[in-house]
């Protein structure tokens, strides 16, 4: 920024920034500790803060009660899978509407995003009956085959995006030297095309990581990730919310640090490219 | 440019992702439909019958819609005023000047990647709680009687809830949008004399125009589908002072087994989603130069 700011005025805005921004972090903050504490200190009155017993058993109890690396291994790979076959269906896609556009391209990605305006609840009843039919309920593969759908038109449509950035006049070029379609894209194509790929994967991984409501809906216990097995805490049984906050900080831990990285690309795939 | 040859392989890679998403559309979509002209509960299964509009009129009259309709309307226009008066304000909070930028974008953005059971769980039972919850020892320490927030105000708390996870989404979206602010115009109007609220009023908020109204829109197609949420906390209630369409649809659909009624439901919900999709789609479309 051009303008220069008092150093009082830098101070005074620098103490309010960061008391609002802790005061937004706060539960996430509070619940990472809380994992850290017995069953006991997490519901201390008056509350306690750094100066209690660290302890890790939490951890463990999750493990053991209940088998959480399992969970977490679904999340893997319910978010890993959906993300890596929606990618397979996109990347075609989005390549040739960005570099041989029709007439009609426009009318399909438009018609790609309404398909995600669909509130989920109006498919519910034939998607359950259809898994039951098919042997699909609680199982892994299906739950990666409706998290590849729901986000297809945004994989689709960010790749659209970062895919009509790079210039045509280079494709053009190696078209002129007699370059295949399979070497263009090999060769020229995805070495430029790999950052806007990375951000597309993180950011759908993101989001099928925290989808909640076909995982709570199609999975019981042996499929289920983590959004669905952490909903087992809403009806616990005796003192809980150290164990609740061991399970919560490994659920939200990776995607957290994932998410850090992809604040930009964020804004751009959840907003289909209207705000840049 | 494109030869003939190339037009060819261009449809031909589009198609995979064209057909899949035209079968999720149509096949579940045309189910919907066709299940909620009928009488079928999957209790009784092969008394499946045609009756018309029979679920429809069911739905439409049932008591609990109308609580439900106006749940959601209350959940949705809450968040949005919530999310997008703070957002605003954090936007320009976070546009100025000061030390660690940083890592206050990173706290305040944090609360958009917790998946949604974690972050409801978390609020009901280790702050909204009202005996061991921060909130309720806060209040004793002060010698106010703890306030059993998700009893005697669900749909509000629930509001709460899902405000803090939607805004960090606005916050971003519109400091990106302030951002691309000309400063060089803001400059101008300091110069002259324009105070600080007539430049956010004349110049910042036209500004960000564009950027809240796409924020309202994709907030609200999300926000009509809460569902984990009430799941975890209220499961709906007390009585329906919680349930949101999405939720009373589930419930009929897979807690009652009504198939039909749940259908009905369905297309409901679904038409009062196109509401606000046609105009975000028009918004995207204007923006897209294809």
């Amino acid at each position: 920024m051009a303008r220069s700011v008092s150093t009082r005025r830098k101070l005074i805005t620098t103490v309010f920034a960061w008391a609002i921004g802790i005061a937004i972090f706060f539960p996430i903050l509070w619940t990472i500790l809380t994992s850290f504490k017995t069953e006991a200190a997490a519901i201390a009155d008056p509350p306690v803060w750094f100066n209690f017993h660290w302890t890790l058993d939490n951890y463990a109890t999750v493990q053991e009660r209940s088998n959480y690396f399992r969970h977490f291994m679904n999340s893997v790979i319910i978010s890993g899978g959906s993300t890596l076959l929606g990618l397979i269906i996109a990347v075609p896609a989005a390549w040739s509407m960005a570099f041989v556009p029709a007439k009609r391209t426009k009318d399909v990605l438009m018609w790609m995003l309404s398909t995600k305006m669909l509130p989920p609840v109006g498919v519910l009843v034939p998607i359950y009956l259809l898994f039951r039919d098919l042997g699909l309920l609680d199982t892994r593969i299906g739950l990666v085959i409706v998290l590849t759908l729901i986000n297809l038109p945004i994989i689709v449509w960010m790749l659209y995006t970062y895919f009509k950035e790079i210039p045509g006049e280079i494709l053009e070029a190696a078209r002129m030297d007699g370059a295949s379609l399979r070497s263009e894209i090999i060769h020229v194509l995805t070495p430029m095309a790999i950052p806007g790929m990375a951000s597309t994967v993180l950011l759908n991984i993101i989001l099928a990581w925290n989808e909640a409501f076909w995982t709570l809906n199609l999975t019981a216990a042996k499929a289920a990730p983590l959004t669905a097995f952490i909903a087992s805490y809403s009806s616990p049984e005796g003192l809980f919310y150290a164990k609740l906050s061991a399970a919560s900080t490994m659920a939200i831990a990776p995607i957290l640090i994932m998410g850090w990285f992809s604040q930009k690309q964020l804004v751009r795939g959840l907003t289909f490219g209207a705000v840049k | 440019m494109a030869t003939k040859h190339s037009r060819m392989s261009a449809r031909l890679m589009i198609s995979p992702a064209v057909l899949l998403l035209l079968g999720w559309m149509l096949i579940p979509l045309s189910m919907t439909l066709y299940f909620s002209f009928l009488r079928y509960n999957l209790l009784m299964p092969g008394m499946e019958e045609f009756t018309g509009l029979t679920n429809y009129r069911f739905f439409l009259t049932d008591p609990a819609f109308f609580a439900a309709l106006w749940n959601t309307i209350a959940l949705v226009v809450g968040v949005l005023v919530v999310t997008v008066i703070g957002g605003i304000l954090l936007a320009l909070l976070l546009d100025q000047p000061f030390f660690g930028q940083g890592i206050v974008r990173i706290l305040v953005i944090a609360p958009f990647f917790v998946m949604p059971t974690v972050s409801a769980l978390v609020w009901k039972n280790m702050f909204m709680n009202p005996v061991n919850g921060l909130f309720a020892h806060a209040a004793k320490a002060l010698g106010l009687q703890p306030f059993d927030f998700l009893s005697s105000a669900p749909l509000a708390s629930i509001i709460g809830i899902v405000s803090w996870q939607w805004l960090p989404f606005a916050t971003l979206i519109l400091l990106t949008a302030l951002q691309s602010l000309d400063q060089e115009q803001l400059e101008a109007a300091e110069m002259d004399g324009a105070p600080w609220i007539k430049r956010f009023w004349y110049i910042m908020l036209p500004h960000l125009a564009r950027a809240i109204t796409v924020v309202i829109l994709i907030q609200t197609i999300f926000l009509l589908s809460v569902f984990a949420e009430i799941l975890v906390t209220t499961n709906g209630g007390p009585g329906t002072a919680s349930t949101n369409l999405t939720y009373l649809i589930y419930m009929q659909s897979l807690l009652q087994f009504d198939v039909g009624g749940g259908s009905a439901g369905g297309v409901v919900a679904i038409i009062l989603a196109n509401i606000v999709a046609i105009f975000l789609m028009r918004m995207i479309g204007k923006n897209l130069d294809a």
